[in-house]
């Protein structure tokens, strides 16, 4: 259950520049195999009705629509598309999964299609053409899209979005680093350094959705820990666990007052108003700084970097993911899954990826070549977010316990535990444990 | 012969329809003069009741229908360090808050009682926290006790130049707890001030004449005028009170989330936190129904024992 929060929406004022982008991107730019295109005949007078989640910013819902009424001008087939709050998604989306009525297809997010597995029906061919015609599926994009241990695909995934570190370039070489480094030590002497100069680093420690996850994974995995093994056994609570926790506990007096009670928006607010120089985020920050003239000159120094590696074998991050699913109770299959289809087409998708400015990353390796990552070169980090080799729940399979532990800040509240010093390591992590097994059993 | 023929022609009264005698018979006609009443009592307050306690013994989630497991979530929210958490935060936030409300709310109400300029203007603004929407106040006050942009720390720091730091609101668990407790008196003052004042002037004031002839002082025409005539819309009061701090949501989820690390959840916020944010509807729908017997006891106790209904009508106790 990742909702990543309405600071997305501060990026009304790029929406401007972003339409004016997007109208050039035609997917000329993004290679293609030749590869047939399955048939969909739709049904007889089929309609459709399709949920996702409300914008984060303006062009992602006028090119989303833009590209409906074009299908539905292309077929004749009728697409209603309702956006809801990000929030009450999934709560709709059970619904209409438990009731058989209701919207045919759902934009969910990541672990929405796994939890309704049996509900949803099998979008193999789609993702197989897909997957074939733009240069095959990046790592989150196969595991989340496939049933665990099959490659039966029953979710789309549409994009994702990460949060890397965000830091101002001049605190990082006043604190001595030429850029941000990727050892544990070195990250803990830069961050006080960084403190000693009045420019502290700050992750959120609050019941944050998106950032604290992000943090609290961030540590577990980059100690090499991890929350449940390959079979879903609980397996926080280990020594690699407590060493990420007690490195915590040292990190933790460099970051800016207040950081146990931030929520998701707190870093934005900070970094914009030059009270935190390291932080961690999507790419709205970024955003927002830069197209704010008070707040031009933030921007200039900003720049982004990938989480700290540590011990884990690649950068330790997941991605928020957007994960299509079409139930099995639409009586129109064919028709929505030209939708599918159709929406994932380079014609389609790819001014559709410019305008959302870098926000959601692709699925597909091809739209690596999207005028969006050229568009700016500080948006680089976020380009390959979906190659990232972390998932949520990792290194389980995708569950619905996964998305529960995250909406629980289970791991969140053992770190701020710790860090406050309400609980020792161990404690801490005997705690997490306690509570992942109830959700795992 | 006349007279015959009238009689002969006297209409005979029509027999009245099966619908019509169904609607003389007393106990049908109460029965479906109540139904509309209880219908709309069934559809939105029962069942949802009923349901939310069902909910309770199993282990629905969303999107996926439960089994019945008895008491099992119970069982494990007796062991759950983090409920216990929210039962003591609940029960201690609904006192404080209470008891704060009350003595500051009836103050107020004293001091408005009195002959003032502008009384009228001044009781509509005594009005204003009670009448914004809570989600609202709760967003301002999530702005006073912001870590980095906060008012208060800006006065205090930047033009006051008393601190060197920023006040820590909501980042440690004590000040947390007690800024959370400030903000609910705040917003629950006026609902408590207001109520009373309209108490207060219930009293008569020839029973205040009476005793400053007697030569009473006005701590004592308090204490045996003011309070016991007070006495039953203070049981009301309070009792509405209680429930609506115990049941507090918006304040709580809008500021703190529960945190710093859950010591600020109560029962409710952590019942919607278990239930929708994390997906377990049987264990928050557990949560929820564990809320009740202290509501039942929050209502007792203020009917019992402070409405006792002889006294109120000046009666002896017993």
């Amino acid at each position: 259950m990742v909702f990543i929060i309405r600071r997305r929406e501060a990026l009304i004022g790029a929406a401007a520049t972003a339409l004016a982008l997007s109208r050039g991107a035609n997917g000329q730019t993004i290679p293609k195999a030749d590869v047939a295109a399955p048939k969909f005949d739709p049904e007889k007078g089929a309609s459709l009705r399709v949920l996702r989640p409300a914008r984060f910013v303006e062009p992602d819902e006028v090119i989303f629509r833009a590209n409906t009424a074009k299908f539905t001008k292309d077929t004749g087939i009728d697409v209603r598309v309702d956006f809801v709050g990000w929030e009450d998604l999934r709560q709709q989306a059970a619904v209409s999964a438990n009731t058989g009525a209701g919207p045919d297809i759902v934009l969910g997010w990541a672990e929405d299609p796994h939890i309704y597995a049996d509900k949803v029906s099998e979008l193999s061919d789609v993702a197989e053409y897909l997957g074939k015609k733009y240069g095959g599926w990046m790592f989150l994009g196969e595991k989340y899209g496939k049933k665990a241990g099959t490659n039966n695909w029953i979710g789309l995934p549409m994009g994702g979005t990460t949060g890397p570190l965000v830091y101002r370039e001049s605190a990082v070489k006043e604190a001595g680093f030429d850029k941000v480094p990727t050892t544990h030590a070195d990250f803990l002497k830069l961050c006080q350094n960084l403190k000693k100069n009045n420019k502290p680093a700050g992750f959120a420690l609050g019941n944050a959705v998106g950032d604290g996850n992000g943090f609290a994974n961030w540590l577990i995995w980059s100690h090499g820990g991890f929350l449940v093994d390959e079979g879903g056994k609980v397996a926080i609570n280990s020594k690699e666990t407590i060493n990420a926790l007690k490195y915590l506990k040292e990190l933790y007096p460099t970051f800016v007052p207040g950081t146990l009670s931030w929520g998701d928006v707190s870093n934005n607010r900070a970094f914009a108003a030059n009270e935190l120089f390291l932080t961690a985020n999507g790419v709205s920050l970024y955003f927002a700084v830069k197209n704010d003239p008070a707040t031009k000159a933030i921007a200039d120094d900003t720049n982004h970097a990938p989480l700290v590696q540590g011990v884990a074998p690649s950068e330790p991050q997941s991605a928020t993911i957007l994960n299509a699913m079409l139930f099995k109770h639409s009586k129109n299959q064919n028709a929505a899954k030209a939708y599918l289809t159709y929406m994932m087409e380079a014609e389609q998708y790819d001014p559709w990826l410019v305008g959302c400015l870098g926000y959601w990353a692709h699925p597909l390796n091809a739209y690596g070549n999207s005028k969006v990552w050229a568009s700016d070169p500080k948006l680089a980090v976020y380009k390959n977010g979906m190659n990232n080799k972390f998932w949520t729940g990792y290194k389980g399979p995708i569950t619905q316990a996964a998305g529960t532990v995250a909406a629980e800040y289970i791991l969140v509240q053992m770190c701020a535990a710790v860090a406050s010093g309400q609980a020792t390591p161990e404690d801490a992590a005997k705690e997490a444990e306690r509570r992942t097994r109830r959700y795992y059993r | 012969m006349t007279v015959a023929t009238v009689t002969d022609w006297s209409r005979s009264r029509p027999q009245p329809g099966w619908f019509m005698r169904a609607l003389d018979y007393k106990p049908l006609l109460i029965l479906v003069c109540l139904l509309p009443a209880a219908g709309l009592l069934t559809v939105f307050l029962t069942y949802p009741l009923g349901l939310g306690i069902w909910l309770a013994f199993t282990d629905t989630k969303i999107g996926r229908t439960g089994q019945w497991i008895g008491l099992e979530n119970f069982e494990y929210l007796l062991e759950d360090p983090l409920f216990w958490k929210a039962v003591f935060y609940s029960v201690f936030y609904t006192a404080v808050a209470t008891f704060g409300k009350f003595a500051l709310g009836l103050w107020l109400a004293l001091l408005l009682n009195n002959h003032l300029p502008f009384k009228s203007l001044l009781r509509a603004i005594i009005l204003l926290p009670w009448i914004v929407p809570t989600v609202l106040s709760a967003i301002a006050f999530w702005w006073i006790y912001d870590p980095q942009f906060s008012i208060l720390s800006y006065l205090a720091v930047d033009v006051l130049g008393i601190r060197t730091t920023n006040f820590d609101f909501l980042s440690t668990v004590w000040p947390a707890r007690w800024s959370l407790i400030a903000a609910n008196i705040w917003r629950g003052i006026p609902f408590v001030a207001i109520s009373l004042l309209a108490g207060l002037q219930t009293i008569s004031p020839s029973l205040y004449e009476a005793a400053l002839l007697d030569g009473s002082t006005a701590w004592q025409r308090f204490r045996y005028i003011t309070f016991p005539l007070l006495m039953p819309i203070l049981a009301i009061v309070m009792t509405f009170s209680i429930i609506f701090t115990f049941t507090d949501f918006q304040l709580v989820y809008a500021i703190t989330r529960g945190g710093p690390v859950n010591s600020t959840h109560l029962m409710a916020t952590l019942a919607f936190q278990r239930g929708i944010a994390g997906g377990e509807l049987g264990e928050g729908a557990a949560i929820a129904v564990s809320m009740i017997p202290f509501l039942v006891f929050a209502t007792l106790f203020s009917y019992f024992a402070l409405a006792r209904r002889k006294w109120q009508q000046g009666e002896a106790n017993d």
